[in-house]
């Protein structure tokens, strides 16, 4: 009798899933996103926002990396891969590029730290070996803790680039793999050095001054201050009309004023 | 239905199931073996494991740092575990009254449950900073991480260990008090010794957790890939390096990532064999204690 029972009570569950999967198809146009952690957040609130206006739109973000953003949309797997790097040559023949914000690369300190600002070169110095004390660059006489982030990240990309250059980063660095782990122990080591998205900058770490400029937001936008990358979204060839749509919407003054709360510079600015 | 049926229905989905975990392992290998090779082919076997430089963005894959890395933290965590472990079983089993056991072995318990990324994150924030202001350095080590697995694997090698103490018969012991042994002469010459394959077994797992373990080792050990000069140095271990980089890796890195994941594989299989054979090895000889 129980057998029966069950085998009764599977079915219904069965008849139900199938209802609700094929029922939601119909309703719901979905957009699917993936890529780099520091778009994540702003992408997140673009989309709830987007959702909030069309509710028959269905839009799911994932994190994984830029590297994972710009694979899984050039294998058409995603609909928008975003991305906190720019994109290398062959890449941007085969993407479409939408930039939605500029983030910049805060170089963070404890804030028992006396040091208040750094050259181009100094940090470059210090990230790559030369430099190994902090009363070289102004502070105390103490070993400097330099911390780093995994090889192939978004942010560790940008801060290769615009500031290390050719010079690789010192073997011996710490390397955490996320901004909050950074945040942790630059907060917790007086002689701590690392760099961190400013969407995560907070006051209980310490900002340090690049050639003289302040990080922020007008000196991003303004693009005084050095150490900076684009937020972009990527779709392979012409996008589809609901995806054109979201686009749309993150480029309008709508979107543009999310972006903004979220403490990335707006594109537009 | 005739019960002939039924025994033979029963017997052969009993087989189903068993050959399904031969199955899912045999697919997962062939699936890292596919996936990893290309990169062992253009690198050079050789040169993959005992190249000393790991520098995706230089095309240098080289992992030998880090089997030194996972097989340096996964020992000085065992040394720390195994006698804390044992002497911990031996207690519960044979000397505390039922009241403490009580509390003790689900307290004990309880650490296994605690989720890795929980452990890491008490690591990254409590025990590194504390490292750090002891010893000096950066706080990021192959101490800190091996003292978090030392947390993470006690509770397996007490509980299984404490198993294998309890299962020694009775008589045996009955009998070494008759001779008039005492306490501590009877768990040191009869009942350690007859539970000594179970605590061999306790072990072994213990190992595969400490070697596996990923998440919390991550958030601890620094990910500097060298050969440690010091225990208070920063580590990688095999395990980090796959998922540090997965997410990011494509073309050749991404197989050298699979390649990581076949070194770890081989590298388990020599330390489950070298392991069994010890405790083969115990059981023929001490005879009793058959667990």
């Amino acid at each position: 009798m129980s057998s029966k029972y069950l085998l009764g009570i599977v079915l219904i569950i069965i008849i139900i899933g199938a209802y609700i999967t094929i029922t939601s198809e119909n309703k719901y146009e979905r957009i699917e996103i993936a890529g780099s952690t520091s778009v994540q957040p702003v992408a997140d609130k673009l989309a709830q926002a987007y959702m909030k206006k069309n509710p028959n739109v269905k839009i799911n973000v994932q994190g994984g990396g830029s590297g994972l953003g710009i694979r899984s949309v050039t294998q058409g797997i995603i609909d928008i891969g975003t991305s906190s790097k720019d994109l290398n040559a062959t890449e941007k023949e085969e993407l479409n590029r939408y930039l939605i914000g500029k983030d910049g690369i805060v170089i963070a300190v404890n804030v028992e730290n006396p040091v208040d600002g750094l050259s181009k070169g100094q940090i470059r110095d210090i990230y790559d070996g030369n430099i190994t004390n902090w009363k070289d660059v102004g502070g105390p006489d103490a070993k400097i803790n330099v911390i780093t982030r995994e090889d192939g990240s978004g942010t560790r990309s940008v801060f290769q680039k615009i500031v290390m250059g050719k010079n690789k980063i010192k073997a011996e660095a710490i390397v955490l793999t996320s901004t909050e782990s950074i945040v942790q122990s630059v907060k917790g080591d007086p002689n701590a050095i690392g760099y961190i998205s400013l969407t995560s900058f907070k006051s209980d770490i310490k900002g340090l001054k690049v050639d003289g400029v302040y990080p922020s937001e007008q000196t991003i936008a303004n693009g005084s201050y050095a150490i900076q990358n684009p937020f972009l979204f990527l779709t392979k060839g012409e996008p589809k009309p609901v995806v054109k749509d979201f686009i749309d919407f993150c480029l309008s003054p709508e979107g543009q004023a999310l972006v903004e709360s979220e403490k990335v510079v707006p594109a537009s600015m | 239905m005739s019960r002939k049926t039924d025994e033979f229905l029963i017997e052969k989905g009993l087989f189903i199931t068993a050959l399904s975990s031969i199955i899912i392992i045999a697919l997962i290998i062939i699936f890292i073996f596919v996936e990893g090779l290309p990169a062992l082919q253009s690198v050079g076997v050789f040169n993959f494991i005992f190249g000393m430089d790991w520098s995706p963005s230089d095309g240098q894959f080289g992992v030998f740092p880090m089997i030194i890395g996972s097989l340096a933290i996964t020992g000085l965590s065992l040394l720390m575990a195994i006698p804390l472990g044992i002497f911990c079983a031996i207690f519960l089993s044979e000397i505390a009254p039922t009241s403490v056991r009580k509390i003790l072995k689900p307290t004990i318990q309880t650490l296994a449950g605690i989720p890795s990324v929980v452990y890491g994150f008490f690591g990254l924030i409590i025990l590194v900073p504390f490292m750090r202001t002891q010893f000096g350095g950066t706080g990021f080590s192959m101490l800190t991480a091996s003292i978090i697995l030392t947390v993470m694997i006690l509770p397996i090698i007490v509980s299984v260990s404490e198993d294998a103490l309890r299962s020694v018969p009775p008589e045996y012991k009955e009998a070494s008090m008759a001779l008039g042994a005492t306490h501590w002469q009877t768990i040191k010459n009869v009942i350690f010794p007859a539970a000594i394959p179970g605590v061999i077994t306790s072990v072994i797992l213990g190992m595969g957790r400490a070697i596996g373990e990923t998440l919390a080792i991550i958030m601890v050990a620094g990910n500097v890939v060298q050969i440690p000069t010091s225990i208070l140095d920063p580590v990688r271990a095999l395990t980090s390096n796959i998922a540090i980089e997965m997410g990011y890796a494509t073309g050749l890195h991404y197989n050298a990532l699979f390649a990581t994941g076949i070194v770890l594989i081989v590298m388990i299989i020599i330390l489950l064999v070298i392991a069994n054979y010890l405790h083969y090895k115990k059981k023929v000889t001490i005879g009793g204690g058959y667990l």
